[in-house]
């Protein structure tokens, strides 16, 4: 059997409630690891913090690319292209912007 | 294993590594580190993400180009970003963030249209073996539609909400005054209701997709309307918020293509916007929903006549050098105002100045000095304070007691004692920095005028306070030039 029907068997027999509790687990455990790690942050880091954590959130890159890459329709693929532009501003902008903050704490440099 | 458990196992590697960033920035030694780690957790997910079956499909179907595409808009995206990043100054550090926020929101928008879009299509298409699935998903109330609708909605808000905040932190004049006309209630009321219509109407009818795409334009609208009114000071919190909501519209984004690491990365970044939107409202002694609907806040205006009558010492350059000559340990306090003046490079030499002759000088930060989270730290980084004499309220409140001289720069209700003594006061409860404690407190500042909670402050009138009524930076290089 060719890949893509084997790809869809797999995700239609998977029950679709299961598969959305299944990405709620991830997101709540995520989300705790979250409040507990970034907690630990202080204070004189918030500023790189808040910048890394922009750059992260660029990683919807990674669905801009799959969905505009599938080619599936002309609209679907100019908007995830658009999309592909967008993020990779927020992902390049938000690590270079973040490293040149925490290059200027770095006491070595000087 | 198969292709595809090889992809889900990349994305896992990414979201672990983008943890143990995080967990690296909490200490400054091994925060760049993190930064590469996080870089390099977003470049395994990126790689990752071309080997999905989609692109290799399309691939397989028409050669390479379509490969090439996805590279050149890539390395569109990151030229612009790298960019702007490497050109900002350190002063506007809170836009630049502010605007990369936006285009973040933006993206994940169209990640759902798009994926709308290829979607409906596939439905319709019966020799497609994905069909099925595809017409699956579009049936009412699935996860599909549900957070398809998420998406939508908070990405527009973030995406407009950013570029408001970016017009606001920029200065823009169109941007000078917030918008405190008193029907904003009743348009923002109206303009909740009519996204949560659409919000329905997208679960019920995921296949109309003219429905999502009125959602996004009526969530912009909202986007900017709830940003218009919030005031300069609140700013930081707005930051924060915008930051989270940036995370948690690619963890919707996630749900909608069922994809994990966008399920982690957006909820990392969620709860650290979270978590640093509590920790401004906390430091200026407001409600999260004061600062989203209160616009100006308190306005109340209290007189300052009364408290300061013919109890303000002023004091010149010279009279205050000849203070700090003969001072052991000086703090040195500095507000927005020194970010707006740009003055940190000449702190930085008056700071040197003291040292030169013997007095130790510390920095004493409070949480909201400067316009984003810690923006204070970063600029005086920038002016190359080392980072152990910067130090956090907590730490050095203690301390004033036996501090000789204080000097406050351009910060005003952060040091204001009556948030401690008068329980009446509308800023009553705020934690401030207790400079009234020390011996000698010099406050740098234009004018008696009140600072943003609009409440003449007691320490200006207090026995040990010298007023240094100048413009910040040039005070501050007068007290450089006099001391040597």
């Amino acid at each position: 059997m060719p890949l893509p029907v084997l790809l869809a068997e797999a995700v239609a027999t998977e029950d679709p409630a299961a598969r959305f509790i299944r990405l709620l687990t991830v997101f709540l455990l995520a989300m705790w690891v979250g409040f507990e790690v970034i907690t630990k942050v202080p204070q004189r880091l918030h500023t790189p913090l808040t910048s890394g954590s922009n750059a992260i959130s660029g990683i919807t890159a990674v669905g801009a690319l799959v969905v505009a890459g599938a080619l599936s329709t002309a609209s679907s693929t100019l908007l995830g292209l658009a999309a592909v532009v967008l993020a990779m501003i927020n992902v390049a902008g938000g690590f270079v912007v973040t490293y040149r903050m925490l290059e200027m704490f770095n006491p070595k440099k000087k | 294993m198969s292709s595809q458990a090889w992809i889900n196992l990349a994305y896992l590697g990414a979201a672990m590594l983008f943890i143990v960033a995080f967990k690296l920035l909490s200490s400054p030694r091994t925060a760049v580190r993190g930064t590469f780690l996080g870089a390099a957790g977003m470049a395994i997910a990126i790689i990752a993400a071309c080997f999905e079956a989609p692109i290799v499909q399309s691939v397989a179907a028409r050669g390479a180009w379509p490969l090439l595409m996805l590279g050149a808009a890539a390395l569109l995206g990151g030229g612009i970003g790298a960019t702007m990043a490497l050109r900002y100054p350190m002063t506007g550090m809170p836009q630049m963030v502010a605007l990369l926020n936006g285009f973040g929101g933006a993206a994940s928008v169209l990640v759902a249209g798009a994926e709308l879009a290829s979607t409906c299509n596939l439905a319709f298409c019966d020799s497609d073996p994905r069909a099925t699935t595809a017409a699956a998903s579009l049936l009412p109330w699935t996860q599909f539609s549900i957070a398809t609708a998420l998406t939508g909605l908070i990405g527009a808000v973030t995406f407009w909400g950013s570029l408001v905040a970016f017009g606001k932190l920029e200065e823009l004049p169109q941007f000078k005054k917030a918008w405190t006309d008193p029907r904003r209630h009743w348009i923002n009321i109206g303009l909740v209701v009519l996204t949560l219509l659409l919000v329905w109407g997208v679960c019920t009818n995921p296949d109309r997709t003219i429905i999502f795409w009125l959602l996004v334009i009526v969530g912009s609208a909202l986007g900017v309307t709830l940003t218009l009114p919030i005031g300069g000071t609140d700013m930081p919190v707005v930051i924060c918020l915008l930051n989270s909501y940036s995370g948690l519209a690619a963890a919707a984004a996630g749900f909608v293509i069922d994809n994990s690491v966008l399920v982690i990365a957006g909820s990392l970044v969620g709860a650290s916007g979270l978590i640093l939107t509590a920790i401004m409202c906390q430091a200026m002694n407001r409600s999260l929903l004061g600062v989203l609907f209160g616009g100006l806040g308190t306005t109340a205006v209290v007189s300052g006549e009364d408290v300061y009558a013919g109890k303000v010492k002023s004091a010149g350059a010279e009279e205050i050098a000849m203070v700090l000559e003969g001072a052991d340990k000086v703090v040195i306090v500095p507000g927005y105002g020194l970010a707006v003046a740009q003055a940190q490079h000449a702190v930085r030499e008056l700071a040197d100045a003291l040292e030169e002759r013997g007095t130790s000088v510390a920095y004493a930060i409070h949480p909201v000095a400067g316009r984003m989270p810690g923006h204070m730290n970063v600029l005086l980084a920038e002016a190359d304070v080392p980072y152990e004499k910067l130090r956090e309220m907590d730490d050095i409140n203690p301390e004033f007691a036996e501090t000789d001289v204080a000097i406050v720069i351009g910060a005003n209700d952060v040091v204001n004692p009556a948030a401690r003594t008068d329980p009446s006061s509308p800023i009553a409860g705020m934690p401030i920095l207790d400079v009234d404690k020390a011996r000698t407190v010099v406050v740098v500042k234009r004018s008696l005028s009140p600072g943003f909670a609009g409440i003449p402050n007691p320490l200006f009138a207090a026995d040990n306070t010298l007023m240094y009524f100048a413009d910040g930076k040039k005070a501050i290089l007068d007290l450089v030039a006099a001391l040597k």
